[in-house]
């Protein structure tokens, strides 16, 4: 029920948010009963689990992403300096990193950070390992990598 | 006196203009790097801080006195956007990647750039 009461809510600001319509009653109702019919239907599709309703990870999350928007600006500048050298270094390697994370939910989010840095790809999942492409050895970088999977476990057991 | 929407412009500007040159990089180095991993690398270049920045410039400049009262609207908007462009994007990439892999595509390995036994 609590995560019911939640998606509500949250469907509802973003009515809000994408529509912007405050003042005429009859909008606002169509909205509050499109967000329960909604929810209703989630609630009917069995999809109101942690992972449909992962009210868990905030807001360790937001202060994670915010992080990780520094990461990927360095990662970015490392890359496209290579790109643009006049000679690019590269040296690419593939190396194995643990997935740390116990939840699917908590794998994705560190497979996708890995992904999203650019100059690191995620290349295959295996068993409590993900398979990594690194540009060079530089950005190839296993003890920062390891670092953000402790950081992920951390917003997957509710600390920021 | 500082004027804030002077001020605004110029960050606004300069966050489009830093987001186009990351657009750019990425397409050089698409370009330029020498086997399909490696260029996802540089693609993602254009994914994350050309697309982004872009974005960021464009929601300072939201709160123009042109759409009056509607500026938080294209703020909110906008800010959907690139947090689901954020969420996305990586997706798409390891989509690509690991189909690579799995049709037993592999990459160039090392500084002298050589293609690796096949396995690992």
């Amino acid at each position: 029920m609590g995560r019911f009461i939640i998606l509500v809510v949250v469907l509802a600001l973003i009515w809000l948010a994408l529509s912007g319509y405050f003042d005429n009653p009859l909008l606002l109702s169509f909205g509050a009963a499109s967000s329960l019919f909604a929810a209703y239907l989630a609630h009917r599709a069995g999809v109101l689990d942690a992972e449909g309703v992962p009210h868990g990870i905030f807001p360790g999350i937001l202060v994670y992403m915010f992080w990780l928007t520094f990461e990927i600006g360095k990662a970015n500048l490392m890359v496209a300096r290579q790109a643009l050298a006049v000679e690019p270094k590269l040296s690419p390697r593939l190396f194995l990193v643990p997935n740390p994370p116990r939840s699917t939910l908590g794998k994705v989010i560190f497979a996708n950070s890995i992904t999203l840095t650019p100059g690191t790809v995620s290349i295959d999942l295996r068993e409590g390992e993900i398979l990594v492409h690194g540009l060079t050895d530089e950005l190839s970088d296993e003890a920062g990598i390891n670092a953000m999977g402790e950081r992920v476990v951390k917003i997957e057991r509710g600390r920021a | 006196m500082i004027d804030w929407l002077l001020l605004r412009d110029i960050a606004s500007w300069g966050l489009i203009l830093l987001g186009s040159a990351a657009v750019v990089t990425g397409a050089l180095g698409l370009v330029r790097f020498p086997d399909f991993y490696t260029r996802l690398h540089a693609a993602g270049v254009t994914d994350t801080a050309g697309a982004e920045l872009i974005i960021f410039g464009m929601m300072l400049k939201a709160f123009s006195a042109e759409y009056g009262n509607g500026g938080w609207l294209i703020f909110a908007k906008l800010g959907f956007i690139a947090v689901f462009l954020g969420l996305t994007s990586p997706v798409a990439t390891h989509a690509i990647a690991h189909a690579a892999w799995m049709v037993g595509f592999r990459p160039m390995l090392g500084a002298d750039l050589h293609y690796g036994e096949d396995g690992e």
